[in-house]
């Protein structure tokens, strides 16, 4: 807004080193940018939880809470992409649950603690490729397709186990995450693996041209196909992706808590949903970024821990959480509605 | 098209029929006239619920928060009950739908009115409506004892073997067929669901349309908000958790499109009725109760795969040749 009256004209000589469909940089522009806004409110969600109890700056405490959120935040990686691109995978949650149960099936037959990670991966990595068979085979919208194997994949877990749990793992595999994977900064296997894929996968998207084609299919992708993209290809393969990570947060789950029920990982699906919405990625498609992601996880994670140190129930916590989703998809909308017929 | 359709809503009548008939030959206790009775009792709230679903689904959107909205109503109906419990029962019916349509229309208007994506919307519905229960409720349930006799004896009065909600799923589905297929208001949900663009060039109000519809669903939820709490005695913060996604399930299995504009009211009753009549198939066949999910999921796998042919997707017409050539 303080700009020079002659920024247009110089607008052709930055011809010369950038591509010139490129806007003009405006601070305005960077400062109101999701990721940014994102950022901002980590900040204040740290100086407000210090602020309010003197434990939550603690690095033990900190480090525990990366474990509320790490492992659904791995599966919201892989469910940005899909969302990215039009598609969305309700079943993650059972996905989990089941690779969680084929583990604790494993253990329960003596099996040593990497065989048992080989299990839950390759449990969740299977289901993950029955999902994207069945989208791009049939050609029904992915969320009717989820709905039916959420209810498929856990249905399988209640049948395998009823009301029994599984309660025997060897202590190589539950030390991967009930001890600390470095001891100081404490940093849980969970938060490593979540900062590490979340690196990778933000690589992926923003640095290679792989990454564009994902763009390309949500903005549009019927132009994406004639663009000589494998539409469906790309789908199937995040489907199995998807699954993959969901097979991982199973296994952690298990070794987390050395027990395996039906019900594990119950209603993760929506949370995982919410985190990548609250991220900036839109569910129309074609936008959205990891770094928001990552963000949105950090938020949602660090309110809900800093909350629970607060005595503050965990139900009232969804109540507020719920609120933030919808404020923060409708307060943009409202802003630039009063702000001027755009 | 339209014979189309009707035949599929046909044949699933039928595979509901040879159902019922193949599962009376395997175990005769299924096909006694009480057990069938049951059947359609039971099934009454998801035939409700399904219909209420179908006509948000017909416009492209989705409800995720109905159960949410059926327990919150239900837990309000109940405290109201809990200082008034002999009020005629006619007045909780009426209050759980005025309190049910005011959640809904919370929806309709950010959808509506902002044009904030439904399935959003309605998520951070489901949460802030399941919480509200344990706020509003101060953590405790209300139990039937706490109810008084007239509230929880409207759910339970019979009429030829069958209960109150069963007649009132029954009046539901008649004035829902009346409504989408001899109003103006009910085509102009089909047709803001086929094309909305062209809907609106044809002079439909496309937001009103977008909002009135979980207003609809939202007062079909909180109606079956009181019917449920009152016929089962409690209510609480857990009550039909997850029930929204079976509501989906039975709309996809009537036939009813996620894409929007195609699906009826018939077929969302059926898709209820075969979800029913699989439930309640299972302990008299003696199968354990866990198979529940697995079976309902396998269900829905595959009425999608029969189903799929009478989706059109944009674009299929010549994607499907560059597939065979190339990729």
């Amino acid at each position: 807004m303080s700009a020079p009256p002659d920024t247009a004209p110089n607008r052709a000589d930055s011809k010369r080193t950038g591509p010139s469909d490129r806007p003009p940089f405006r601070l305005r522009d960077v400062l109101l940018r999701w990721e940014v806004l994102l950022a901002f409110l980590l900040v204040i969600v740290f100086v407000a939880n210090a602020l309010a109890t003197p434990w939550f700056l603690d690095v033990y405490n900190l480090a525990d809470a990366t474990y509320n959120f790490s492992q659904k935040a791995i599966i919201a990686l892989p469910m940005a992409l899909l969302i990215l691109t039009r598609e969305i995978d309700l079943s993650v949650g059972a996905i989990a649950a089941l690779s969680a149960l084929t583990v604790g099936l494993a253990a329960s037959a003596g099996m040593p603690p990497a065989v048992l990670v080989g299990v839950g991966l390759i449990t969740g990595l299977a289901c993950g490729m029955f999902n994207g068979f069945l989208v791009t085979r049939i050609g029904v919208p992915s969320i009717v397709i989820t709905i039916g194997t959420m209810s498929l994949f856990r249905g399988i877990a209640q049948v395998t186990l009823g009301d029994q749990a599984l309660t025997s793992f060897p202590s190589g595999f539950a030390n991967l995450e009930q001890t600390y994977l470095i001891s100081w900064p404490p940093l849980p296997l969970s938060f490593v693996l979540f900062l590490v894929l979340a690196a990778l996968f933000g690589v992926i998207l923003h640095f290679t041209a792989f990454g564009r084609t994902l763009y390309a299919i949500g903005a549009n992708p019927v132009a994406a196909r004639f663009s000589g993209i494998a539409v469906e290809r790309t789908r199937f393969w995040l489907f199995a992706l998807s699954g993959l990570a969901a097979g991982l947060a199973g296994t952690l789950l298990a070794s987390r808590f050395g027990v395996v029920r039906p019900n594990a990982a119950l209603g993760w699906e929506l949370e995982v949903i919410t985190m990548v919405i609250f991220g900036g990625v839109s569910i129309a498609g074609g936008v959205g970024s990891i770094p928001g992601v990552v963000l949105a996880a950090f938020v949602l994670g660090f309110t809900t821990f800093g909350l629970l140190l607060l005595n503050v129930p965990g139900i009232v916590i969804t109540v507020l959480l719920g609120l933030l989703l919808i404020f923060s998809i409708a307060l943009p909308i409202v802003l630039r509605r009063i702000m001027g017929g755009r | 098209m339209s014979w189309l359709l009707q035949h599929r809503e046909i044949a699933l009548a039928g595979l509901i029929a040879l159902m019922v008939i193949g599962i009376g030959l395997y175990a005769p206790a299924f096909a006694t006239v009480g057990s069938l009775t049951g059947v359609l009792n039971d099934a009454a709230f998801l035939i409700m619920l399904a219909i209420g679903q179908t006509i948000v689904i017909l416009t492209r959107g989705i409800d995720l928060s109905m159960a949410a909205n059926l327990a919150l109503t239900g837990m309000l109906v109940a405290l109201v009950g809990q200082y008034g419990p002999e009020l005629p029962a006619l007045i909780y019916v009426a209050l759980g739908i005025l309190i049910g349509a005011c959640l809904g229309a919370l929806i309709g208007g950010l959808v509506g009115g902002l044009g904030i994506p439904p399935i959003v919307v309605t998520l951070g519905a489901l949460a802030i409506y399941r919480g509200m229960i344990v706020v509003i409720g101060g953590g405790d349930q209300v139990n039937a004892s706490e109810m008084g006799q007239r509230f929880q004896a409207f759910p339970k009065i019979e009429f030829l073997g069958l209960t109150t909600p069963f007649w009132i799923a029954a009046t539901v589905t008649i004035a829902a067929w009346a409504f989408m297929n001899r109003t103006r208001t009910g085509r102009s949900i089909y047709a803001v669901g086929g094309n909305p663009v062209a809907a609106a060039y044809c002079g439909i109000n496309v937001r009103r349309i977008e909002g009135l519809v979980y207003v609809i669903s939202g007062g079909i939820a909180g109606m079956c908000g009181y019917l449920w709490v009152a016929r089962y005695g409690v209510a609480y913060s857990e009550i039909a958790l997850g029930y929204e996604l079976t509501v989906i399930a039975a709309c996809v299995i009537g036939g009813v499109s996620i894409a929007g504009g195609v699906g009826s009211v018939a077929g969302a009753v059926l898709g209820a009725l075969f979800l029913g009549v699989v439930v309640n198939a299972l302990p008299v066949m003696q199968i354990s109760p866990f198979w529940q999910m697995a079976i309902s999921g396998a269900v829905i796998l595959g009425a999608v795969v029969l189903n799929a042919r009478s989706e059109t997707r944009p674009g299929k017409l010549i994607l499907p040749e560059a597939r065979r050539n190339g990729a």
